[in-house]
């Protein structure tokens, strides 16, 4: 599986979106803390979190012996760059264009 | 960002590079200007040595030092906001950048953290690193940029 498979499939899964969503609003979260508020068995929630670690989408920080789970957003710039970025020029092009096409009506 | 009295966060990206080409990228002013938005890093890289990041006409937006260095595996850099008097008034963060080999590429982790709750320091770096660092990666990897000017500026 390539990176971007990888990618996709750790971000297709509903609940591994819901643990970003957790970390994104309290980061740095041990894996007690995290399976705390979800409604997710422990060994539910450590296979989503090291398929998200596997794609890059989640940093671990050791505090003692504590892992401390961080949401790491740059793959997900990744895919904007790839995949969202590339395909907006075209409207922002049109956008352009009907003002132009506008701005020259407003003068007759 | 975590609601400890400390703010953080840790970014990691994988380059296909090896770390010392990646240090360098890191470390010279005229890598640092074509992946990070026209700005400038004036350091000479060794424990001590003062550290300063300018925008393109030279007003100076962060100040610090380098706290620990060892090439080409790990920086610490304290970093102090100089530009938005709110940022500067929350006092220095600490940067820690680490380079780790991993098979046929470079493991590049950045922390910054602050030892204070809800920092607005850390809200406002943690927009702009992965920018920097796709644009990194785009730049030892391809030789071009996805990026030629940030978004917001």
């Amino acid at each position: 599986m390539s990176d971007a498979d990888l990618l996709f499939k750790a971000l297709a899964d509903p609940g591994r979106r819901k643990l970003m969503d957790r970390l994104h609003a309290h980061d740095g979260q041990t894996l007690t803390e995290l399976c705390q508020h979800l409604d997710m068995t422990r060994q539910g929630v450590t296979q989503h979190l090291a398929l998200l670690e596997a794609a890059n989408l989640v940093a671990i920080k050791w505090r003692g012996r504590e892992k401390l789970h961080f949401l790491n957003p740059v793959p997900l710039q990744e895919i904007y760059d790839r995949w969202i970025r590339k395909f907006e020029r075209p409207r922002l092009k049109a956008l352009r264009d009907l003002k132009r096409r506008l701005e020259d009506d407003g003068d007759d | 960002m975590n609601s400890s009295n400390r703010s953080q966060f840790v970014y990691v990206i994988f380059i296909r590079t090896t770390p010392a080409k990646l240090w360098q990228a890191l470390t010279e002013p005229h890598f640092i200007r074509q992946y990070w938005f026209d700005m400038t890093i004036d350091s000479a890289w060794k424990k001590g040595s003062p550290w300063k990041m300018s925008f393109p006409d030279g007003r100076p937006s962060d100040t610090g030092e380098i706290l620990e260095i060892d090439p080409p595996r790990r920086m610490v850099i304290r970093w102090q906001n100089v530009w938005k008097p709110e940022l500067e008034a929350e006092g220095p963060s600490r940067c820690t950048i680490e380079l780790e080999p991993v098979e046929k590429a470079v493991k590049l982790t950045v922390t910054h953290e602050i030892e204070r709750p809800e920092s607005k320091l850390i809200t406002a770096v943690s927009g702009g690193w992965p920018l920097v660092l796709s644009n990194l990666k785009s730049l030892l990897e391809t030789a071009e940029v996805a990026l030629t000017s940030h978004p917001t500026r």
